[in-house]
């Protein structure tokens, strides 16, 4: 893989006089070489202080290979469907409910933090308020709620809110200003008030990229849904992590399958949805 | 977006209508589903009230249990959980990329030439991605313990199908020209992927790594909750013991730690690419 690292560089170097004039076509790019060996040396380093050793690779095989034979083949008894079909429409929930008032919240936000439509303070607070919400992870702001509003899906669904407005309205408010501002003032000049100007001059600019970021956080709280069970806070996650915790492998397989049509089915949803719009 | 002109024809009297029949009727179902899925949702979710009416109390508690925050803390657990959450993201990503550039040559089709192939690396893209990280950490944990190995081994699966997708697509954006050149000029396979394909993606390459890089920082930190090692492991311990002065000095620290890993990516991007 070393050669890989080489880049052609388009002006050839002159020819040199000791060798005839022959020239190399691809000299080596020593720098490059030079990085990736450093990065080689860092994943041996890495590696080393992760305790990564050959004998452990070896058990984990046997270990997977039993662990595999356990899954198979995946348990579809009818009392463990139930469960299944009960954890996956509280995911359902928790997804749809999230992402509509996600939406609905971030509409404000993302105006207030487009810096050609609110004044300087409001976008710079409004922007760091979305980092905020933006840098911790769903799973992380799903224990803080399930410390706050209980065990459940509610706990699920707080969660997925505040990561769906900081995706959201971060979005927006890019979107929001990249618009031509010269829409914006012929509805200003009729004398129009501020919301006028909003749903007359800007939105219809950026509605349908909108739509499309929309659709898209559907299909990421569909996927995180999964995952806020895995803290307390309710749906197929939940599900899932029980299974693991008995041990009922082969229940863990069903439930991995359904969560991946699941996902897949919103995938084609959102892109379905997209194309509507645009 | 069509033009119907009424039947009474006549310039004057033409219709403007933005859209279709077909997408009239598209929209509107559209949106009657979402009300049908809202309501739906709304009506069924299980809310406990008990729950509700003590949640102010109980967010006032949690924000008074973690101040002060518990400094001491840092040089005894969180320092090392850190290193070893910044160790698993960068090692994990590395994996990933290595096994996802196998994967893009496979997709791409300008490279191989065989549908059959072409959408085994597909599905395996497809496959990778749908399982989250932090299941594959639950499965890793269960094959080879607890521990880094299962985070590290979890953040490389689940990033090769992102980065295998970006890839693959900059590989078939990548201009017919040079390759046609060095392939008249008589060179070899590797010559060709190393000197036609291979400089027109390295941009797109080492963009696609930092920016897998930034979010595998924010998963590696959540990993050690289902025991898969790192800054989460220090978390779920401060959790389980309810010391919630020192799960608030986790959390200071995975913020200091995201902000710092974007501020690392921006400047990377700007002097690379």
């Amino acid at each position: 893989m070393a050669g890989v690292a080489v880049s052609a560089p388009p002006p050839y170097p002159p020819p040199r006089e000791g060798e005839g004039g022959r020239r190399r076509a691809f000299p080596p790019n020593w720098r490059a070489r030079l990085a990736f060996a450093a990065l080689a040396l860092y994943a041996l380093y890495a590696a080393q202080a992760l305790d990564f050793t050959w004998s452990r690779f070896v058990q984990g095989f046997d270990q997977g290979g039993r662990f595999l034979a356990r899954m198979f083949p995946p348990n579809t008894a009818s009392d463990k469907l139930q469960l299944l079909v009960d954890g996956m429409m509280e995911s359902l929930q928790i997804a749809v409910l999230a992402t509509a008032v996600g939406i609905a919240l971030s509409l404000p936000l993302g105006v207030a933090a487009a810096r050609n439509l609110a004044p300087a303070p409001l976008a710079w607070s409004a922007r760091a308020l979305i980092v905020l919400f933006r840098s911790f992870h769903p799973v992380i702001v799903a224990i803080l709620f399930v410390k706050a509003v209980g065990f459940g899906a509610l706990a699920g669904v707080l969660a997925l809110i505040v990561a769906s407005l900081g995706f959201l309205s971060k979005l927006l408010a890019e979107a929001l200003e990249e618009i031509s501002m010269r829409q914006l003032e012929a509805v200003r000049a009729t004398g129009a008030p501020f919301l006028s100007v909003l749903v007359l001059g800007v939105l219809p600019q950026v509605l349908p990229r909108h739509i499309g970021f929309c659709a898209y956080q559907l299909d990421s709280n569909l996927r995180n849904s999964a995952l806020v069970g895995l803290v307390g806070g309710g749906g197929i996650g939940a599900t899932l992590f029980t299974a693991f915790q008995r041990f009922d492998y082969d229940f863990v397989l069903t439930i991995v399958l359904a969560i991946i049509a699941v996902v897949m089915l919103g995938e084609m949803l959102s892109v379905w949805t997209r194309r509507l719009f645009q | 977006m069509s033009v119907q002109p009424s039947p009474d024809a006549g310039s004057r009297g033409r219709k403007w209508q933005r859209f279709t029949p077909r997408e009239r009727i598209l929209r509107s179902a559209f949106y009657l589903v979402v009300v049908i899925a809202l309501v739906w949702s709304l009506r069924t979710i299980e809310v406990i009230p008990e729950f509700l009416y003590d949640a102010p109390a109980q967010t006032v508690d949690l924000f008074a249990r973690m101040w002060p925050i518990d400094w001491s803390w840092y040089p005894k657990v969180v320092h090392d959980a850190l290193i070893e959450t910044l160790h698993t993201a960068t090692l994990g990503t590395m994996l990933a990329v290595a096994m996802a550039s196998v994967v893009a040559l496979l997709v791409a089709r300008n490279i191989t030439r065989s549908v059959l192939l072409n959408n085994i690396g597909r599905f395996i893209l497809v496959a990778t991605r749908s399982i989250h990280t932090m299941v594959w950490a639950l499965f890793f944990v269960a094959v080879f313990g607890p521990g880094a190995l299962a985070g590290t081994l979890a953040i490389a699966m689940h990033s090769i199908g992102f980065t295998g997708k970006f890839l693959s697509e900059a590989i078939e954006e990548a201009q017919s020209g040079p390759i046609e050149a060095l392939t008249a000029a008589g060179a070899s396979r590797t010559a060709v992927l190393l000197k036609g394909f291979w400089p027109q993606v390295k941009p797109a390459f080492l963009s696609i790594a930092v920016f897998r890089w930034d979010i595998n920082v924010r998963e590696s930190a959540v990993l050690g909750l289902v025991g898969a090692g790192g800054i989460g492991m220090a978390l779920d311990t401060a959790l389980s013991n309810l010391y919630w002065d020192q799960a608030g000095l986790v959390l200071l620290v995975i913020f200091g730690v995201v902000i710092a890993a974007e501020i690392v990516t921006s400047w990377l991007r700007a002097r690379m690419i």
